[in-house]
């Protein structure tokens, strides 16, 4: 029967040539590690964005002759206008979530650790996740090619907000600037980037479903399997969503509908149907693409961060040398966020005019995510409760991402209330909430992941002294960015505006605003760091052994880093729970997967079901 | 306690490796779920469509002769093809190669039959001068309320847009069985049943476009007929 179960195991061997080693590899593992480069490569062009919004907001009108040379028709003379602000706010936004957000912590650590962490070779279909790579790579080179695409000489890149709402992403060119080619191809990267994750999210599903080891039951696996396996399942059903959306939009772009495009609509001074540069349209629902948009969109936030509330646990587990407190309860947690995630897209819309009952269904349902985000929490607590803690920086993030969870899921408590959402809608208070809990909070997530997981991948330690700076400046620069954020929010400073000088009102922010740039451009410098420490440990880190953290999953069998087939041809027997650590009367304090149970264990009745309690 | 006794001989007890969860392999399963999700994309598409429809005043525009009859004919073979799909399924079952092959030759037909008759049906109406973003002119006046409101124009677009795609569906099938066809020989039988998996999706896709697309909009007043 084992033989079958392994029948369709593509036992590929090692691949000799350069091109299909590191290029077009079916190796996971290098799978993994492109998506990380290319999530690496995206998270600079975001923040490069980011800063030069900061700048724009806090010295508004200053000359930056490199922006004049480079984007001659977004920066004329060096200056910003308005019009190259809202096409960063856009591709910042769009960058950050798709080619940042969603493939680092689901292709990046996913494809590497899943089938380690599980006890397979590879993943169920390779060709199909060397495919998902290269596919969102085209989509990544369409966005890039989107910010650079001119019709005309006052275009810059797309504008519309990284949720292209309609009918402006929907009427073309006469919409004004950053209307034109531009947007088209903004959808068409989006839509070939949710053909990407549909075939990632497959093969995820079917890898943990079908490819488990022997012993490797559901709930024995680390909680990293569980919220990848989550992430996977609301991919597979939220991205099919925005594709059938995106397709629609781009038919009202280039075919002349009208699905998302209402009837006697006067933009740039032209009554729809009353010139052939603007045909008629009429009959169509703006409203129609926010829910298809947000259908996809509330489930993708969820995207973003629960591969790292799985990294979250797994690592707090290693560190805090205690079992996870609640091993069940943190499952079902992970799949009530998940279920929970399909049903609330409403609370983005309160605005837009829908029944205050429908508003308060999407509430009550928006608050009780609260539910499964509190046991979390609350076992993350319990896990850390009473430990001897081992302070390395993975274990920092780890307890990092915590603090930003419930820093910005508070904040949530409040957009989610009708009442408190109508005032707050499109000022800062949301950016601040959602890049906390959402941006911030998942890539704290990484980090703790990359310090984490880099001794396997590579064999040696990241520095720990600069990962320590590195993690301090970056934690007292997110909350010194964001918090001050929600101030101006509350105090109604609205969202993307390129500068508030005709605002009396918000004058008195101004030194806020300057202080959150400087504070958000000394954390991207420290970023750099991160990045030399990255370079620099792959070749001149501390050496590390198989298993340097003393911890108990299967990634920490093999030899660092593992070989071709993961497990050198012989597949581990998974006998235990994966987070066992002071067991008491066990000779180490932490025992592996792999160790078979003791006779006083066997007869101890102990409960022989994965994880104890 | 037979749990238990039972992990003495696997001390990994529960599943003890050995065999799939569910016995499925893992390209069944991989359809399985292309199945669930292009599923979302055609319900995203066909909600879409009720939204529109129920707020807009909507063009009915279909007689019950030709056009009912004439996609009920199209509805036949498509059901047709699922049937003569599960006898190639079933004789991959026994084994007996050659009648699969006679069998999924018979699916293309019926399914190049049905997109034939599709496509002709597209013709007539593009003829008639429905578009993606217009309605025929006599379609406007017939539909036009007491009150003036004019029918929406997007009966094109939705109507072209989830035929059209549903009908690339038909096409990628087809194709894709014609592949199966030609290879059945190295084929095992589980990769069959994943093709029937496919036909019988896009086959039970028609099943909710036929009623919600063509029935929903019989000229029940015989308007345009007068």
């Amino acid at each position: 029967m084992s033989v079958e179960t392994h029948e369709a195991v593509h036992r590929h061997e090692p691949p000799t040539s350069f091109i299909r080693k590191y290029i077009f590899s079916l190796d996971h593992k290098v799978i993994g590690i492109q998506y990380i480069i290319l999530a690496l490569v995206a998270v600079i062009v975001g923040m490069t964005m980011s800063v030069l919004m900061r700048m724009n907001l806090s010295w508004p009108g200053t000359n930056w002759p490199i922006l004049g040379t480079l984007f001659p028709a977004g920066a004329p003379g060096g200056i910003m206008n308005p019009e190259f602000y809202l096409s960063l706010v856009t591709m910042h936004g769009t960058i950050m979530v798709f080619f940042v957000l969603t493939t680092a912590p689901q292709g990046g650590f996913g494809n590497y650790f899943l089938p380690i962490q599980i006890g397979a070779e590879d993943m169920a279909f390779p060709v199909l996740n060397m495919l998902s790579f290269w596919v969102t790579l085209v989509g990544f080179i369409v966005i890039l090619a989107a910010i650079f695409a001119s019709g005309s000489a006052s275009t810059v890149g797309p504008i519309g907000g990284w949720t292209g709402y309609a009918p402006l992403s929907a009427l073309g060119q006469i919409a004004g600037p950053g209307q034109g080619l531009g947007m088209n191809l903004w959808i068409i990267s989006i839509a070939i980037f949710c053909v990407g994750s549909l075939l990632g999210a497959l093969n995820f599903i079917t890898t943990l479903l079908n490819m488990r080891t022997r012993g490797m039951t559901l709930m024995r696996m680390p909680l990293t399997c569980w919220a990848w396996f989550t992430t996977a399942v609301l991919a597979l059903l939220s991205f099919p969503v925005l594709l059938g959306g995106g397709i629609l939009l781009l038919l009202d772009r280039l075919a002349g509908t009208s699905f998302f495009i209402p009837g006697g609509l006067y933009v740039s001074g032209i009554l729809s149907g009353t010139n052939p540069s603007f045909p008629v349209h009429t009959g169509g629902s703006p409203i129609l693409w926010q829910h298809l948009f947000w259908f996809f969109g509330h489930p993708e936030v969820y995207i973003a961060i629960l591969p790292g509330m799985g990294a979250t646990s797994h690592i707090l587990s290693t560190f805090a040398r205690k079992p996870i407190f609640g091993y069940r309860a943190m499952v079902f947690a992970i799949f009530a966020i998940g279920l929970l995630g399909f049903f609330v897209w409403g609370h983005h819309m309160f605005i837009s005019g829908m029944s205050p009952y429908s508003a308060m269904t999407f509430s009550i349902l928006t608050l009780s995510i609260g539910v499964p985000s509190a046991v979390k929490t609350f076992n993350w607590l319990g896990t850390l409760w009473g430990a001897r803690i081992r302070f390395t920086t993975a274990m920092l993030f780890a307890i990092g991402f915590v603090s930003l969870f419930v820093a910005g899921g508070i904040t949530g408590l409040v957009l989610g209330q009708t009442s408190l959402d109508l005032p707050m809608h499109d000022t800062y208070f949301v950016t601040a909430h959602f890049h906390l809990v959402m941006g911030v909070a998942s890539i704290f997530g990484m980090f703790a992941a990359t310090y984490f997981w880099f001794p396997k991948v590579f064999g040696r330690f990241m520095s720990e002294g600069m990962g320590k700076i590195h993690f301090w400046i970056t934690f007292v620069g997110v909350y010194c960015i964001f918090v001050p954020m929600h101030v101006m929010g509350i105090v109604g400073m609205p969202r993307r505006f390129s500068s508030f000088t005709e605002y009396t009102f918000l004058s008195r922010l101004h030194p806020l605003v300057v202080f959150v740039s400087i504070v958000a451009i000394i954390t991207v410098l420290a970023q750099f760091l991160f990045y030399f420490n990255l370079i620099w440990s792959i070749f001149k880190g501390k050496k590390a052994g198989p298993n340097p953290w003393d911890a108990t999953t299967l990634e920490w069998i093999t030899p660092s880093p593992p070989p071709h087939d993961n497990f050198a041809g012989v597949l581990p027997t998974v006998y235990r729970g994966p987070y066992e650590f002071a067991v008491p009367g066990a000779p180490n304090d932490f025992v592996m997967q792999t160790e078979p149970e003791t006779e006083a264990e066997r007869t101890g009745g102990n409960g022989h079901n994965g994880h104890r309690h | 306690m037979s749990t238990e006794a039972r992990a003495v001989h696997f001390p990994a007890a529960d599943w003890g490796g050995g065999v799939h969860p569910y016995r499925v392999g893992h390209r069944k399963l991989g359809m399985w779920l292309f199945i669930v999700s292009d599923s979302l994309t055609f319900s995203a598409l066909l909600i879409g469509y009720n939204y529109l429809r129920a707020s807009n005043v909507w063009a009915t525009p279909f007689p019950f002769y030709p056009s009912i009859v004439f996609s009920s004919v199209m509805t036949f073979c498509l059901l047709s093809s699922s049937l003569t799909m599960v006898f190639g399924v079933s004789a991959s079952s026994r084994g007996d190669l050659k009648a699969v092959r006679k069998w999924i030759l018979a699916t293309i037909f019926f399914g190049v039959a049905f997109l034939v008759l599709h496509l002709i049906e597209w013709n007539h109406l593009i003829s008639e001068g429905l578009t993606p973003f217009s309605l025929p002119a006599h379609w406007v006046s017939t539909f036009t309320t007491t009150d003036g409101q004019l029918p929406s124009p997007l009966f094109g677009a939705t109507f072209f847009t989830i035929t059209g795609l549903h009908m690339f569906h038909v096409a990628t099938g087809a194709v894709y069985l014609a592949v199966v066809a030609a290879r059945v020989k190295k084929l095992k039988h589980e990769d069959i049943e994943i093709s029937g998996l496919y036909w019988h999706f896009v086959d039970l896709v028609w099943m909710f476009v036929f009623p919600l697309i063509y029935i929903m909009s019989v000229d029940v007043g015989g308007h345009l007929a007068k």
